[in-house]
């Protein structure tokens, strides 16, 4: 599989840039944290001596004295001045440089924000009625940029993917856009950054970026129909699938179900984790997650599902082979 | 009436002091504390509930910090969390913050000016009372678990009808309706009493920094209320009576909400920071024995803060959808107000510099304060930055910013200010090797706590979250900062206690206990009822310290009845003689129909004719002319010009 051939899970983290944003901004980075750790100290040191130094003068006030201090303050203001505006001509020459990305045709997907789980479409399919549908792990070829269209059904949420690039709100009622772009493949954890409620810390996501050729793999394999179950375990999963209500809230390609509340699931067993990445899509996960989805998530729109041990294994067989 | 002609001597009457306390005192027992206009009083009790609500929004931090402390962890659920950290956030910003400063304020300015009391001082009263409902009203739901929990910033839609069903978030537009309230009355009460009442011969060049500050901070509220005030009455429209301000479903905007917050949110950083400021310029002079350097860069620096705070509100908003010029516009004025604190800072040192510093525990905190402060303002540099704070806006690095900010600007300069004006408000000293160890322990747990903080946000920790997964690797960071709160409480305690301490066995004062220079200083610790036993003529910025001990006064206000002296406002010459209401219970009638108003109105729309209706008739006593009224404006002749005072 694709997915065994992916490479390393890399630690949330803007200061391990993977993404020519991301990289653009840690070099800026360095910039603020030298300059602003060399004004502290000099502040400080300032500060220290002029609490310990031995006194010369007599009188504070004496005229030469305030003189002396004036100088002294008006010089550090200056300085004050310099080194702002410097900040100002470097800040803005980066965001010009990061507002569009300016090589190579970009690839389109569009984000949705739900309480509390990531939609991801990719819409440039040749026959519209087919659009790849996916949730909470957002494949993209590593060099090649993506634009980002995003919009929110209901609260405001943000997407923010720290290895790659800032954030950017997803509000309701506006359609955001950004754009990332990965410089080496790997797994990017990425997180909701704006509190939408109940399960804002839970609302995280993958992104897998791969070479071009097994990101198209990908996306032809995404874009067909879900297998059919393989043998009669699954098929009886499928039937639980279809007639026990989890066909209300989500849908699976080729099947009958035809949900939009929750995540598609047609590719579902190829899916690295559940719960907005929150855990990993093991079976033991899956089959707790099912029966009882509000003990990992509180306040999750998912109901629990009371299955009998049979129906549980038979929906968990077959939702596996959904590769 | 008496044709006052203002003498310049020192009167000495015992019988002066009986007549006067006889006059303004308050009237014993619980009705007294229910009818005092003795801004004092009214002061005192606003600090005292401010500092209560500290201590709640201190417990719900720890108990957050507790629940963080390890992945994973199942101290505080998700709604429990959310409610928490809303409540942590509204109490320090809406009762803690902003009230303390107005407490200290209204204890300080009148004194500081040399007046009797503040000017309009049963609206005064009235404010103290709205704001103690209002943080009533929100704490009484919390402990019932409705507290409100969409945050402190209440963003809609999650705060609107849709997704923030019962009562909650109604409790929270509410109560902040009630701090407006309050606040736009303070505000008018301080401009008025800095204006009108200081003492002659205080031209507005030989006012005390901490008096500028609370003038241009209640000019700010002026300006900045409004804001929030049309934001929480828009939400509360759309819960309530469903209108659809904030609804994109129908046309109405999202973003609008942010806008109207912000405009209000960022004046109120500067709103709680300029009067720790003004503290420090007001106490730096006494623990260093010279005035404090650069006073007219110091003023304009406060009233440049005050202008620039308004052009910076999108920088909360960075990760919107924002033109590429209007970015750098708010950039450009965000970092930009690094140039007035700067210079407030480069002032002080250079005023520590060129004085003899005594390490006093008020000196200790103000120079924790400059540390953190600094800390707090690089950062602050940083975010301003849209490129940078696309990554690190709504992370673990802006809390660790706003609390370097906020206890840096705020908290530090507040526990200096306590330390140093207690003896005055008590009469009795704090103990010293107590506040010792006040210090070190704050200053230690908060950059524990916060330092990390700043790591944790650049690698990716989001705020607002009950939880995190142990595969982050967040765990050994939050565990530091969970330990920094633990030593951040052991100094509250040891604050506390010496509180109680001082104010059983505390060395006492005596008027000035720390020498120092402002006319707060010049009365007995604590103050008499009536503040001053003549009305103190300034002829310098350092009144006492220019009269050598005894101060010129003026006299010819009436003694039986309140009666305060005006002056004018850039020059403080005599203007004329204004009688005051006297102690009153109708202002606490009248902030108990605004309570009825506004918390029946959460339940039915009957609260607003039956709060109208109880609101008037208790307004129309509250302002009803009393039978034996004097004619309360009498023109004085000027007064000698402060020149030719001697000193």
């Amino acid at each position: 599989m694709m997915l065994l051939q992916a490479p390393r899970f890399t630690q949330q983290s803007m200061l391990d840039p993977a993404g020519t944003k991301a990289g653009s901004i840690h070099d800026f980075w360095h910039f603020l944290i030298i300059t602003s750790t060399v004004v502290t100290a000099i502040v400080f040191l300032t500060l220290f001596v002029a609490l310990a130094r031995r006194r010369r003068t007599a009188d504070p006030e004496a005229p030469g004295e305030q003189r002396s201090l004036t100088r002294w303050v008006g010089a550090s203001v200056a300085a004050t001045l310099v080194i702002i505006v410097t900040f100002l001509f470097l800040d803005f020459r980066l965001g010009r440089a990061l507002a569009i990305p300016t090589q190579r045709t970009p690839l389109r997907v569009n984000v949705i924000g739900h309480q509390w789980w990531w939609e991801f479409q990719y819409p440039d399919s040749a026959t519209p009625g087919n659009w790849i549908s996916t949730a909470n792990e957002l494949h993209i070829p590593v060099g090649r940029p993506v634009i980002l269209r995003m919009s929110a059904q209901d609260v405001i949420h943000s997407f923010w993917v720290p290895n790659l690039a800032g954030k950017k709100d997803l509000i309701p009622g506006h359609e955001t856009e950004t754009w990332i772009e990965a410089d080496s493949a790997g797994i990017y954890r990425g997180q909701c950054a704006e509190f939408c409620g109940l399960q804002h810390a839970k609302m995280a996501m993958l992104v897998i970026a791969e070479p071009e050729r097994q990101f198209e793999q990908w996306a032809l394999a995404a874009r067909g129909q879900a297998l059919a179950p393989a043998d009669s375990v699954a098929r009886a999963g499928q039937q639980v699938f279809l007639t026990g209500g989890c066909s209300v809230c989500h849908a699976i390609g080729g099947t009958m179900a035809g949900g939009t509340v929750g995540p598609n699931l047609t590719h579902f067993g190829s899916r690295l984790t559940i719960a907005a990445a929150s855990l990993p899509n093991t079976r033991g996960n899956l089959g707790g997650w099912i029966v009882d989805p509000q003990r990992v998530k509180p306040g999750s729109y998912m109901p629990p599902n009371a299955l009998e041990p049979d129906q549980l294994q038979a929906l968990l067989a077959y939702l596996e082979g959904l590769k | 009436m008496t044709t006052a002609t203002p003498r310049v001597e020192t009167i000495l009457e015992p019988e002066l002091d009986v007549e006067l306390d006889r006059v303004w005192r308050s009237r014993p027992g619980f009705i007294g504390w229910l009818t005092t206009t003795d801004h004092k009083s009214i002061a005192k009790r606003y600090v005292a509930t401010a500092f209560i609500f500290f201590l709640l929004a201190g417990l719900e931090a720890a108990t957050m910090r507790a629940q963080l402390s390890r992945p994973e962890n199942g101290i505080l659920g998700p709604d429990t969390y959310n409610q928490f950290f809303t409540m942590h956030g509204t109490t320090m910003m809406f009762l803690f913050a902003v009230p303390v400063m107005i407490g200290v304020g209204l204890y300080l300015v009148p004194l500081m000016v040399g007046a009797r009391n503040v000017a309009f001082p049963r609206a005064n009263a009235m404010g103290y009372w709205v704001y103690l409902i209002g943080g009533v009203l929100i704490y009484g739901g919390f402990f019932v678990n409705s507290g409100p929990d969409a945050g402190w910033f209440a963003y809609v839609p999650l705060s609107g009808p849709a997704f923030s069903p019962g009562k909650r978030v109604d409790i929270w537009a509410q109560m902040i309706t009630f701090t407006e309230i309050a606040a736009l009355i303070a505000a008018v009460v301080q401009i008025t009493t800095i204006f009108k009442m200081r003492a002659p011969g205080m031209s507005l060049n030989r006012v005390p920094i901490m008096v500028w500050t609370t003038l241009v901070v209640a000019f700010m509220i002026m300006f900045a209320m409004p804001a929030v005030a049309t934001a929480s009455l828009f939400l509360a429209m759309d819960r309530l009576i469903s209108t659809h301000f904030f609804n994109p479903a129908e046309g109405g905007d999202a973003l609008l909400w942010q806008h109207l917050f912000w405009f209000f949110g960022h004046p109120e950083v500067y709103i709680m920071f300029l009067p720790g400021t003004g503290i420090i310029s007001s106490l730096l002079p006494a623990f260093t024995r010279r005035p404090v350097f650069g006073y007219p860069a110091l003023v304009l620096s406060v009233i440049a803060t005050g202008f620039i705070a308004f052009g910076l509100w999108v920088h909360h908003m960075f990760a919107t959808p924002l033109p590429q010029l209007g970015q750098s516009f708010f950039t450009a004025a965000s970092a930009l107000v690094a140039i007035p604190n700067g210079i407030q800072i480069f002032c002080w040192i250079a005023t520590i510099w060129s004085g003899r510093p005594i390490f006093r525990t008020p000196l200790l905190f103000t120079i924790g304060s400059i540390i953190i402060f600094v800390i707090g303002g690089m950062t602050g540099i940083m975010i301003a930055s849209v490129p940078f704070d696309s990554q690190v806006h709504d992370t673990y690095f802006i809390v660790a910013h706003f609390h370097y900010v906020i206890l840096g600007g705020v908290v530090f300069p507040l526990f200096a200010g306590f330390y140093y004006w207690w003896p005055k408000v008590t009469g009795r000293l704090l103990s010293e090797t107590a506040g010792k160890w006040n210090f070190w322990l704050m200053f230690i747990g908060v950059n524990t706590t916060f330092f990390p903080m700043h790591q944790l946000g650049m690698e990716g920790m989001p705020r607002r979250v009950y939880t995190y997964l142990e595969g982050t690797g967040w765990g050994d960071l939050n565990l530091v900062a969970s330990i920094g709160a633990v030593i951040i409480f052991s100094s509250v305690v040891v604050f506390l206690a010496n509180v109680a301490w001082s104010l059983r066995r505390g060395r006492v004062a005596g008027a000035n206990p720390w020498g120092a220079e402002s006319l707060e200083w010049a009365t007995s610790s604590p103050p008499q009822s009536y503040n001053f036993r003549n009305t103190p003529v300034v002829a310098g910025r350092a009144p006492v310290w220019e009269s050598g001990g005894e101060l010129p006064v003026m006299t010819g206000l009436a003694r039986d009845r309140q009666q305060v002296l005006l002056t004018t406002v850039l020059d403080a010459e005599p203007d004329s003689r204004h009688d005051h209401p006297g102690h009153t219970i109708w202002p606490f009638v009248v902030a108990v129909t605004i309570g009825i108003f506004f918390i029946v109105l959460i339940f039915t729309p009957w609260g607003m004719p039956i709060g109208t209706v109880l609101g008037f008739i208790a307004y129309a006593r509250y302002v009803w002319p009393k039978k034996r009224h004097d004619p309360s404006v009498i023109e004085l002749p000027r007064s000698v010009p402060p020149a030719e005072v001697p000193r």
